[in-house]
């Protein structure tokens, strides 16, 4: 089974969570701070670090989808 | 375990169902929710909602199917009366006891009133959508309430074309919570976007014309929005022996009673790094306690204290507001990068002998994150004072 992550950029509120929890999948842009996927489909040991990020993004803007 | 109850379906509550059944839980999970809505949120509220830039149908969490694909017996627009901690049943308005094996109380908060005529107020879609209608350009907005969700307002109605006045009872903003200095400089963007800013003045009433002073002078103004702050909701609560002060008193875990726990708003709990109790209203809050809540609750017997990083955003005019850290009560306040004039700066918090929080504005995210390890290891005053290269050894 494989997983993508999908980021909503305009919902993207540049608190960096997701770099904290996940460093290896996410980063931030440097002039606005905006999320940058830097794995699109992240192996399986970092998913539970994608699935951290995504329960506490608050802006609801990443999603981990299977396929 | 096969019965939990999660009364409350806004952020918090929603992280903790989505969070149980990531964890492997397949009992059953009510969510009980006072709004119709599907579970939204709220920062948008007083930006892309309030501007116009968003309509309502950007707000949910998380799309229907996602809601739907973990199984809730998701109950809106009803509301809890009442919870009876012996027999472990929550009593709703629409006449039902549900019967839990654990509780998960994240009813949030309300927002403060002032007696007299009715002003708006914002915490729900209905309250954004109600006050956006009545922004047009010319028109007279009195805001009470210069706090984070006062000042992000002003700033939508100013860039919508109203003049706005904006009352403050304190004499510089925000100075409780940020400090002085930095509570001066956020409120002197107001000044200069032609903002009328009343401060160390305070409300008497609101009336059908305005805003009533104490010094007797009369704000007119075609609508007022109070933002005064919030009244966690636990009224539901009274009765049932569980610890109420301020929101619902939980321990370090997040428990407050056997089988009971709370997450977001309207929790209390015991932050074990900072040595203080504190309920936090941040967004980002309500996720990360939800997400623990869930945790402790399917391991009862190993449960684990809940620690993170306080941290908040808020956007103003151009300015971006970041802070991490627990920055009330705190004893002293450094710039300690950038240049406040320029609203380019790290203010630094110092509580007894440690950092206990930043507040940055217009800061790139490499030199926030380090600012944030710095307060999440508690970085000694000592090594913030010396500049960044003193950070280097923490």
């Amino acid at each position: 089974m494989t997983f993508h992550v999908e980021l909503d950029e305009p919902r993207c509120v540049a608190s960096g969570q997701c770099a904290v929890v996940a460093p290896d999948v996410f980063d931030q842009r440097d002039d606005d701070g905006v999320a940058v996927i830097l794995d699109e489909s992240p192996a399986d040991d970092l998913l539970d670090d994608v699935r951290e990020a995504v329960a506490i993004c608050p802006a609801a803007a990443l999603r981990l989808v299977e396929g | 375990m096969n019965r939990v109850v999660v009364v409350g379906a806004s952020a918090a509550g929603l992280t903790t169902a989505e969070a149980l059944r990531r964890e492997g839980y397949a009992g059953g999970i009510t969510v009980v929710g006072a709004e119709v809505h599907l579970p939204y949120d709220r920062p948008p509220l007083s930006k892309q909602i309030l501007s116009g830039e968003w309509e309502p149908d950007r707000l949910p969490l998380r799309p229907a199917a996602d809601v739907d694909a973990l199984g809730l017996d998701l109950r809106l627009g009803v509301t809890a009366t009442g919870v009876d901690t012996a027999a472990r049943t929550v009593a709703t308005d629409t006449g039902e006891q549900l019967a839990y094996d654990a509780l998960v109380v994240a009813t949030g908060v309300r927002p403060r009133r002032l007696p007299g005529a009715t002003a708006h107020v914002l915490r729900t879609q209905q309250d954004a959508l109600a006050l956006r209608e009545r922004l047009r350009p010319g028109r007279r907005l009195a805001v009470v309430g210069a706090g984070f969700l006062g000042a992000e307002v002003t700033a939508v109605a100013r860039g919508l074309g109203c003049e706005v006045t904006l009352i403050e009872p304190a004499s510089v903003p925000l100075a409780h919570a940020v400090g002085a200095v930095v509570g001066e400089v956020l409120s002197r963007a107001h000044v200069e976007h032609g903002v009328d800013l009343r401060t160390g003045v305070g409300v008497v009433a609101v009336h059908p014309e305005g805003v009533e002073l104490a010094d007797s002078t009369m704000v007119e103004a075609d609508d007022v929005l109070t933002a005064i702050g919030s009244v966690p909701n636990t009224e539901w609560l009274e009765g049932s022996g569980l610890p109420v002060a301020d929101g619902l008193v939980c321990d370090a875990t997040c428990r407050a009673a056997p089988g009971v726990y709370g997450a977001g708003d309207v929790a209390r709990w015991d932050h074990p790094s900072f040595g203080v109790s504190m309920r936090i209203e941040h967004r980002t809050n309500a996720s990360e306690q939800g997400l623990a809540v869930a945790r402790n609750l399917l391991s009862p017997d190993a449960p684990r204290p809940f620690a993170p990083v306080p941290y908040f955003w808020s956007d103003q005019y151009e300015m971006k507001v970041q802070a991490y850290g627990y920055l009330r009560g705190h004893d002293a306040v450094e710039i300690v990068e950038g240049d406040l004039a320029e609203r380019r700066f790290v203010a630094a918090y110092r509580t007894a002998d440690r950092l206990a929080g930043v507040l940055t504005v217009g800061m790139p995210p490499r030199v926030l994150r380090t600012w944030r390890n710095a307060v999440a290891g508690g970085a000694p005053w000592r090594d913030v004072v010396a500049g960044p290269g003193g950070l280097a050894v923490v």
